[in-house]
């Protein structure tokens, strides 16, 4: 399994104190670490977890938007909505290339995902009700992933970072096209402008919470940024998105569904940005835990895809293997 | 889960004129089954015009303990490197 498997070595290491200090050593100097070398064992799970959570995401991410493919508007918007979740399909498998490059066979982690103990981002377990939804997915939820995304560039860890690296240069439209659909519906009919509306409602909360937790609750935080796994923290790139965002719905004429949004001169070191109102946190562990309709009929969904796509994989390996024991005859 | 799916690394050209660059891995049955979910997963917009692919178990690696032994004795061979030699004044082309 890539270069982790070349010379079947253990790169488990002996974690005495002057190898953490040469590990993090090397972390300060902006040294990339690759897949053969020594790690410790908290650095491989964290990243173990954020790269199979990150794949995850991906795959299930295909599902609400898949939800509107037959049913777009246009042959144009069809064929950019199929491209986009094609794309989200491209990088579920970079990422998990990259994971398996820490020692995580796929096979461990598409059943973690199918028996439902993986996390996902709780952004796919809402549905996608009308047309205007896609706009407002590609628009704030690819917004918001690009926003953390971007700085995974950078992540330490080399595997992760080039497949983000591939993933952020491709995601560039999935956000610009978001935006196109909702410029058009709120330049549209009164209709088409309170599905913009609507959906920009049921839209907005779910995308603040794709950055996680407070800082101050955020577990994993402190420890993931001394390894430069991440580069900022929750809230600087929740500020960040909010900062970036108000002006394009003031550009849509939409209106944030958040009465306490208002400019505050202080924010960002004095250089000024926007202050919020506070984030309902239940539901965003309700919805992460899997409650809820949508969360049993994504499982359902990946689930089935396994289940009835069974039999292709097994024709591929009898196929492979009848054809090696043909080639061994004839030799 | 039945089998597992091999595990192939993917290379690929960007153009004519350029080597072959490794760009990640993936599964698949087969040699033809790995070339097609390549075309698919890593060239989707015209990264290149040329894919290989190989078992990964095929791969041997240096060993990256050994990284020190094995490539920093080219740092201490400075004479190696133009640099070393020093140019008279006045002298060209050299």
């Amino acid at each position: 399994m890539y270069s982790q498997g070349l010379l079947k070595q253990d790169t488990a290491a002996v974690e005495s104190e002057e190898f953490l200090a040469a590990f993090q050593d090397r972390i300060d100097a902006e040294e990339k670490i690759e897949p053969n070398d020594r790690m410790p064992a908290a650095y491989r799970k964290t990243l173990v977890r954020q790269i199979g959570q990150h794949a995850h995401s991906e795959i299930v991410g295909m599902l609400p938007e898949g939800n509107w493919i037959t049913r777009a508007p246009t042959l144009k918007r069809k064929a950019a909505l199929l491209a986009k979740v094609q794309d989200e399909g491209g990088h579920g498998l970079y990422l998990y290339a990259a994971a398996e490059t820490l020692g995580v066979s796929r096979e461990k982690m598409t059943g973690e995902l199918l028996a439902g103990t993986a996390k996902y981002s709780s952004i796919f377990n809402y549905p996608t009700l009308s047309w205007a939804d896609i706009g407002a997915i590609g628009w704030l939820v690819d917004g918001a992933a690009i926003m953390n995304q971007i700085p995974l560039c950078r992540c330490s860890y080399g595997p992760y970072a080039r497949a983000m690296i591939r993933i952020c240069r491709e995601e560039s439209f999935h956000q610009r096209q978001g935006f196109e659909i909702m410029t058009r519906l709120s330049q549209g009919s009164s209709e088409q402008k309170s599905m913009a509306q609507d959906a920009l409602d049921r839209w907005w909360w779910p995308s603040l919470m794709m950055f996680g937790p407070h800082d101050a609750a955020s577990r994993h935080s402190e420890q993931s940024m001394k390894w430069k796994i991440k580069r900022f923290t929750n809230d600087s790139l929740r500020q960040k998105f909010i900062d970036a965002i108000v002006p394009q719905a003031e550009y849509l004429q939409l209106k944030i569904p958040d009465p306490e949004l208002k400019w505050d001169p202080e924010r960002n070191d004095g250089a000024g940005g926007y202050a919020h109102g506070p984030i309902d946190w239940d539901e965003f562990r309700r919805v992460l835990k899997g409650q809820g309709p949508m969360a049993r009929e994504r499982l359902r969904a990946r689930r089935e895809a396994w289940e009835t796509g069974a039999w292709v994989r097994e024709a591929a390996l009898a196929h492979a293997d009848k054809r090696d024991r043909q080639r061994a005859q004839v030799a | 889960m039945t089998d597992l799916m091999p595990i192939w690394e993917v290379f690929v050209r960007p153009r004519n004129g350029l080597a072959h660059k490794h760009v990640g891995s993936l599964h698949a049955g087969d040699e033809e089954l790995a070339l097609q979910a390549a075309r698919d997963v890593y060239t989707r917009r015209n990264e290149g015009n040329s894919i290989w692919v190989v078992r990964s178990e095929h791969i041997a690696a240096s060993d990256p303990d050994r990284a020190a032994e094995n490539f920093q004795p080219s740092a201490d061979k400075v004479y190696r490197h133009p640099t070393f030699y020093s140019v008279p004044d006045g002298v060209e082309n050299l």
